[in-house]
């Protein structure tokens, strides 16, 4: 273990923690000001509510994404200064823009949102929440420019061993980028998709009085209902319905677009990192016709060929021969990444993924519009047994979202910049082991301890379900000042 | 000016953004406790920086994020070189920002203590080490790193205790007039200690004249918050921090860590042109909204138990 090793496991663990939040944030803003811009439509009260209570899941979830990615920030500099020093005049402008152009306002407007139901008009208080969700939706474009910029590097030239950016336009509209921003942002829409459903299940089960799992004391006894008693139970018919199904129209769309976007980076690896798309498969030579294994031992011919190159009998280049190449043109090293580790998240990524899409169009089936019969127009109830499934799939999207991430990044070492950098040459030189095992040390326990908080905090906020129905708040009414989050202003 | 020269200035206005705005929210989340009786007193200070703290936070991102861009090897180095106190800073800007979002969406008593402790914490721990860290980088030495790091901490409660006073009314107000009062013994020797040995060391006279503004305005301030003229005095220390900051940035110049220069932690041109462009056309546009944000905040805030005719 060195500063190196450590180093990384820091990165990898804020990371991905980082990672556990951003995609709620990014999916469930655009969900809540869609269903805002429902109330304010429609005057629906229903879909005020469900805007109040999920907003309230938004925010307790927005706070963690922000702190954690203060992190991220610091971390290039603090950690990784040799690779901040190369990559800085190309990497550092799609930061910038982030900052300047998303951030602000993500953050200011979100301000504005929280505090100003009763201080602004309707329409420019809703406007500042598709602002606010605009912001998040680019910051996420900008960092992923830049990630993208490690992996495929564009628009720049090496001089006097510093990368100098040639071209910005290149960089913003890299093909990886390209392929990878809907890629994420779309899978972020699944996890946020995945968690409304979740939530939804449970309250149908709620006021149906049923458990979350079916639980029998013995043979033929009716299961009994397993409420919290401490809250108050209030029956909102057809609300919980509305919230899931939107849910579900989301996170189908969503996932068409995780799998068209996958399917194009999968063709992106093949000529700009085909040790990662080698290594997915465990392929050791160059191979034409090259399997895909859906699980180790099971070879179906081709299909590696066909996801790669749309082509069964595309050649695919192995891992063997890939290393002596690049040994060949950049030097004796390894350039093997962690075989395990990459093949292993490629395929739980698409299992994972494909679960929580699926999910979602099995409920749309379930709960599709009945035909006109006679005139009646009952729509059909979600069944109970898909609502537990709905909590039970919860985590689906997120380690799908996570096992992405290990096999774009993992999949790239020992790069940190693709061909021009390797990770080894990218480590802060005057760091010491003892002071980024102190700082790992200490970020885990910090962010274990807040994980329970927040995961407390949610679920107490999920059971305690929404608001009553909220009368229009009027200033002077006293019990209005309660409906504002803190404070008259 | 080069485009370095006009680079190194964006990004003193950039961190002279930060310390003005996010000054007065520590100083604000130090004072709570101090300020506050109950636990509507509390809501009530909280309360004046709530809709705003989040967006002064984006003023360092964008400090930090433009350094990175326009001078990548000072980012690095300055990152890199201090590291445990800027993982203290990180870590009380992470324990400060749930306990502030959270504070609001927690019911018992002792989860209310955790958001304060986290809140107060990480305002005094990060407003400290700010100050600590750069009086670190000019001089290197125990003494100086303790000055700087008084001087920021107690410049933003000052300046805090001043936007509570501007942005209250009844007992909170007066509290917070006292607690400006009482920063002010600490400020103000702390000021023209650190404000007299920075430009006799690099002098420039623009340096001596951005310190003479910083002291200046710092006694007129706490004038101003005794004769309880808190927009004005806020006015006031506002410049302090803004001429403070213009002096430190004056003394970093041109070598903003030791052995490195401006000049060579400079990006191309190509980038410091891009980002100029980029630069010009957002960020009067991030005044400007956040200046609506503070327009559409103005009033001062009542205590909530006023309004509530409950208990």
């Amino acid at each position: 273990m060195d500063a190196l090793d450590l180093a990384r496991w820091q990165f990898g663990v804020t990371t991905v923690y980082h990672f556990l939040f951003v995609p709620l944030t990014i999916g469930l803003g655009v969900f809540v000001a869609g269903l805002q811009t429902a109330w304010l439509r429609t005057g629906k009260e229903h879909y005020l509510r469900l805007t109040k209570f999920f907003g309230k899941l938004f925010l307790i979830n927005f706070a963690m994404g922000v702190v954690t990615g203060l992190v991220q920030e610091f971390q290039f500099g603090m950690n990784w200064s040799d690779y901040s020093t190369f990559v800085g005049d190309v990497f550092g402008a799609p930061l910038a823009m982030e900052a300047l152009l998303a951030f602000f306002l993500e953050s200011t407007f979100l301000g504005l949102w929280i505090f100003g139901w009763d201080r602004l008009p309707r329409k420019a208080h809703l406007a500042c929440l598709w602002a606010a969700v605009i912001g998040s939706n680019l910051s996420a474009y900008f960092i992923l420019a830049a990630n993208a910029w490690m992996k495929h590097p564009v628009g720049y030239e090496v001089v006097g061993g510093r990368a100098r950016m040639t071209d910005l336009w290149a960089v913003l509209t890299n093909s990886t980028a390209l392929a990878q921003i809907p890629h994420v942002v779309a899978a972020a829409f699944v996890v946020a998709g995945g968690f409304v459903i979740a939530v939804s299940g449970y309250q149908i089960l709620r006021e149906r009085g049923l458990p979350l799992t079916p639980r029998r004391t013995g043979r033929g006894l009716p299961e009994t209902p397993d409420l919290d008693a401490t809250v108050p139970l209030r029956r909102t018919p057809g609300m919980w319905r509305t919230a899931l199904r939107g849910a579900l129209v989301m996170t189908a769309i969503a996932g068409v677009v995780v799998a068209g976007s996958g399917d194009l980076s999968g063709q992106l690896l093949r000529e700009q990192q085909p040790m990662k798309l080698a290594a997915a498969e465990g392929l050791r030579h160059d191979t034409t016709a090259a399997p895909f294994s859906p699980v180790p031992g099971v070879e179906i011919p081709g299909l590696l060929s066909i996801l790669a190159a749309h082509d069964p009998n595309a050649q695919v280049q192995g891992i063997d021969d890939i290393q002596r190449r690049y040994a060949t043109s950049f030097g004796t090293a390894d350039y093997t990444p962690n075989l395990p580790v990459v093949f292993w998240s490629f395929r739980l990524m698409i299992y994972f993924g494909m679960a929580a899409v699926g999910l979602s169009v099995l409920g749309l089936w379930l709960t599709r519009r009945p035909r006109k019969r006679r005139g009646s127009r009952t729509e059909r109830p979600v069944p109970s047994w898909f609502a537990r499934l709905c909590v039970l799939a919860l985590p689906l999207p997120t380690m799908a979202i996570i096992a992405g991430w290990l096999l774009s990044e993992i999949g790239r070492q020992p790069w940190t910049v693709q061909g021009e950098l390797m990770t080894a040459a990218s480590v802060s030189p005057g760091v010491s082991l003892a002071e980024v095992a102190i700082t790992l040390a200490a970020f885990t326990v910090l962010y274990g301890v807040l994980a329970l908080a927040e995961g407390a905090l949610m679920l107490r906020h999920i059971k305690a379900g929404p608001e009553p129905a909220p009368a229009e708040p009027v200033r002077s009414d006293p019990d209005a000042v309660r409906l504002t989050p803190t404070l008259m202003y | 000016m080069t485009l370095t020269t006009f680079w190194f200035t964006v990004i003193a206005f950039l961190w002279t953004g930060y310390f003005v705005l996010e000054g007065f929210d520590f100083g604000v989340g130090a004072l709570m406790p101090l300020l506050s009786r109950n636990e509507a007193d509390r809501k009530q200070v909280i309360g004046t920086i709530g809709p705003v703290w989040d967006g002064n936070e984006v003023w360092l991102i964008t400090a930090v994020g433009a350094m990175f861009a326009a001078f990548p090897a000072w980012y690095s180095g300055l990152l890199s070189s201090f590291y445990l106190p800027l993982f203290l800073i990180v870590g009380g800007l992470i324990v400060r920002g749930v306990g502030l979002e959270w504070r609001g969406k927690v019911s018992s008593r002792r989860e209310l203590a955790l958001c304060d402790a986290g809140i107060v914490t990480g305002s005094v721990l990060t407003a400290f080490l700010w100050g600590a860290i750069f009086g670190n980088l000019l001089y290197g030495t125990a003494f100086a790193t303790v000055l700087g790091g008084a001087l920021s901490l107690t410049l933003a409660v000052l300046h805090g205790a001043v936007f509570v006073a501007l942005k209250t009314t009844g007992p909170v107000r007066a509290r917070a007039r006292m607690a400006a009062l009482l920063a002010s013994v600490g400020a103000v020797p702390a000021a023209v200690a650190a404000l007299s040995a920075i430009p006799a060391d690099h002098g420039s006279a623009w340096m001596w004249a951005a310190a003479l503004v910083a002291v200046s305005t710092l006694a007129a301030g706490v004038a101003l918050a005794w004769r309880r003229r808190e927009g004005m005095a806020f006015t006031a220390t506002a410049t302090t921090i803004a001429a403070t900051t213009a002096t430190l940035f004056g003394a970093l110049w041109p070598a903003p860590l030791p052995g490195l220069t401006v000049a060579e932690a400079a990006s191309a041109p190509y980038t410091l042109t891009v980002l100029t462009w980029i630069g010009l056309i957002a960020l009067p546009g991030v005044i400007a909204y956040q200046s609506w944000t503070y327009w559409v905040f103005r009033k001062r805030l009542t205590s909530a138990v006023s309004d509530i005719s409950v208990h």
